[in-house]
C-alpha cells in the first residue's frame, strides 16, 4: 500500500500553518551553522539559507521511516497521526538525526559564508527570525496555504527592511525569485543565488584545483532559474576540468528528490538511475542542492561512490580551506582546465 | 463511457494559467520524462481539457508522482506550461477530494 498522499501532505501543510515549516527544526538547530562566524544581524542584502541544508539530516532520518512505512500495515494510521500532529509536533520522535550529518550540512552553510566573505560581498544574516521558504507546499498545489505562508516571510523582510537577498540552493532562489512576486504585491526583492553572486564577482582562487569534476545540475537551478554557466565558470576557473554527464545544463536529469515524502521507492529509482549515469563519468560528483544531495548520497553508497556539495571543493580553491575529510579521490593534472564532454 | 463535467473544466480554467489546450499530442513529455510517466502529461491533459473529471481522480498517484522536473516542458515544441498544469490538477484535487483548501 502506497503513502497516503492526502494525510502525508495534511501533516506538511498543518506543520507549514502551525509551525512556519514543513518540518519545524527549533530555532537553535537553524542558526547553529552561523555560530563564530560573526555575521551582523539584519541588513540591506542578507544571506538567506531559507532552512534547507539544516533540514536535510531530519528530512533523511524521517526519509528512512517512511520508506519502511510505504509498504506496511502503519500507512492505515497516517489519518491519526495528523490529528496528533496538530497538538504535538510529531517530528521531533519520528527524526533523530545523526550528529555527523547535520554537522556536515551545517558545514556548507559555513563554506559558503567563507566564500561570499572570500569575495569581499557585504552581508547580514536574519538568524531565528529567518524562515523556510514554503516550496514543498507550493510544488504540491496547496496555493492558499502557501500563499499566507509567503505573506509571513515578507514581512520579516519588511520588518529588517531587506531590499536584497542571497539564496544558498535552489528551491528557495527559485521561491522568492520568481513565485513570490506572483503571490505577493508590491515585492520587489532583489535575489541572487550565491553561485551568481561568486561568479559576478572577481574572486580569485588562491589554491587550483587538479581535478576532474562530475557536476549534476539541479533541475530548477538549471530548466527553472537559469543558473548553468555559474557553477562551471568557477570551476574552470579553479582549475578543474568539467565533465559534463549523460543529462547535463538544461537537460539535467532529476535526483528523485522532489517525490520522496510521498513515494519513496519511486524517488529513489530515479536517484540510483541518475547516479549511474555521473558514476560512468569517473570523475567527482558534485551537486548544488540539499535535496539532490542526500538523495543522490543515499544512492551512492552502494555503488562505493560519494557525491560532494560544489562548495567543498570551491571553498578550498577561493579560501584555501582544508576540508575534513576532504576527497581529493581524481587528481589528474593532465586535463587541467580541460572540458571533456562524457556520453 | 465518460461523463463530462463543466464546473470541473471552470475549476482548472480559473486559475488562468492552465493551458493544455495548447498541446498538440506530439508526445516528447512522455518520451523524455524520467518517471517514464506513460499516462501523463498529454492524455491526462486531453481528459482534462474536454472535463472528464473522472478520469483525473483515477490517476491521482500518477499526478502526485510528477517530479516537477521540467524536462518534459524543456522539450515541448507547443510551449505548453507542463508543471503549471500539473500543480493546477494538485490543486484540485487537494480542494475537492482531500480537503486541503481554503484553511
Amino acid at each position: 500500500m502506497a503513502l497516503p498522499t492526502k494525510h502525508v501532505l495534511g501533516i506538511l501543510v498543518d506543520n507549514l500553518l502551525k509551525r512556519g515549516s514543513v518540518l519545524k527544526l527549533s530555532p537553535r538547530t537553524t542558526v547553529r551553522w552561523a555560530q563564530g562566524l560573526d555575521i551582523p544581524r539584519g541588513g540591506k542584502t542578507v544571506i538567506y539559507t531559507g532552512h534547507m541544508y539544516q533540514l536535510i539530516p531530519a528530512i533523511s532520518a524521517l526519509a528512512t521511516k517512511m520508506a519502511f512505512f510505504e509498504n506496511s500495515w502503519i500507512t492505515k494510521f497516517f489519518g491519526l497521526g495528523r490529528f496528533a500532529n496538530k497538538f504535538i509536533n510529531l517530528a521531533w520522535f519520528m527524526a533523530q538525526t545523526d550528529p555527523q550529518e547535520t554537522e556536515h550540512y551545517n558545514n556548507i552553510l559555513r563554506n559558503i559564508t567563507q566564500l561570499l566573505q572570500a569575495a569581499k560581498i557585504d552581508f547580514g544574516y536574519l538568524y531565528e527570525e529567518e524562515m523556510y521558504s514554503g516550496a514543498l507546499v507550493h510544488d504540491e498545489g496547496v496555493d492558499d496555504a502557501f500563499e499566507q505562508h509567503a505573506q509571513r516571510v515578507v514581512e520579516v523582510f519588511r520588518r529588517n527592511g531587506v531590499r536584497s537577498v542571497i539564496t544558498v540552493d535552489p528551491h528557495t532562489t527559485n521561491m522568492l525569485r520568481s513565485v513570490y512576486p506572483k503571490y505577493c504585491k508590491n515585492y520587489e526583492l532583489e535575489v541572487k543565488s550565491y553561485l551568481e553572486v561568486l561568479a559576478e564577482s572577481n574572486v580569485e582562487a588562491l589554491r587550483p584545483l587538479n581535478l576532474d569534476v562530475t557536476i549534476h545540475d539541479s533541475c530548477v537551478y538549471a530548466r527553472y532559474e537559469d543558473v548553468v554557466m555559474e557553477p562551471r565558470q568557477l570551476l574552470t576557473k579553479a582549475g578543474a576540468a568539467i565533465i559534463e554527464p549523460e543529462n547535463a545544463g538544461k537537460l539535467t536529469h532529476c535526483c528523485g528528490g522532489p517525490i520522496e515524502s510521498f513515494f519513496p521507492g519511486k524517488a529513489q529509482a530515479i536517484a540510483a538511475k541518475r547516479m549511474e549515469q555521473l558514476a560512468a563519468t569517473g570523475g567527482n560528483i558534485v551537486a548544488m542542492c540539499p535535496i539532490c544531495l542526500v538523495n543522490l548520497k543515499h544512492a551512492a553508497k552502494s555503488m562505493n561512490t560519494d557525491v560532494m556539495d560544489i562548495s567543498d571543493y570551491l571553498v578550498e580553491a577561493y579560501c584555501g580551506t582544508d576540508l575534513p575529510g576532504s576527497p581529493h579521490a581524481v587528481h589528474n593534472s593532465d586535463q587541467y582546465n580541460e572540458v571533456v564532454t562524457h556520453g | 463511457m465518460a461523463v463530462v463535467n463543466t464546473k470541473f473544466i471552470d475549476d482548472i480554467s480559473a486559475s488562468g494559467s492552465f493551458n493544455a489546450a495548447a498541446c498538440m499530442n506530439c508526445g516528447v513529455c512522455t518520451a523524455v520524462c524520467p518517471m517514464g510517466q506513460d499516462l501523463l502529461p498529454r492524455q491526462l491533459f486531453r481528459y482534462a481539457v474536454i472535463g472528464v473529471e473522472e478520469k483525473i481522480l483515477e490517476h491521482q498517484e500518477t499526478i502526485f508522482s510528477c517530479l516537477m522536473c521540467r524536462m518534459c516542458e524543456q522539450n515541448c515544441p507547443a510551449g505548453v506550461k507542463i508543471t503549471e498544469n500539473v500543480r493546477t490538477l494538485r490543486g484540485y484535487i487537494n480542494r475537492t477530494v482531500f480537503g486541503l483548501s481554503r484553511v
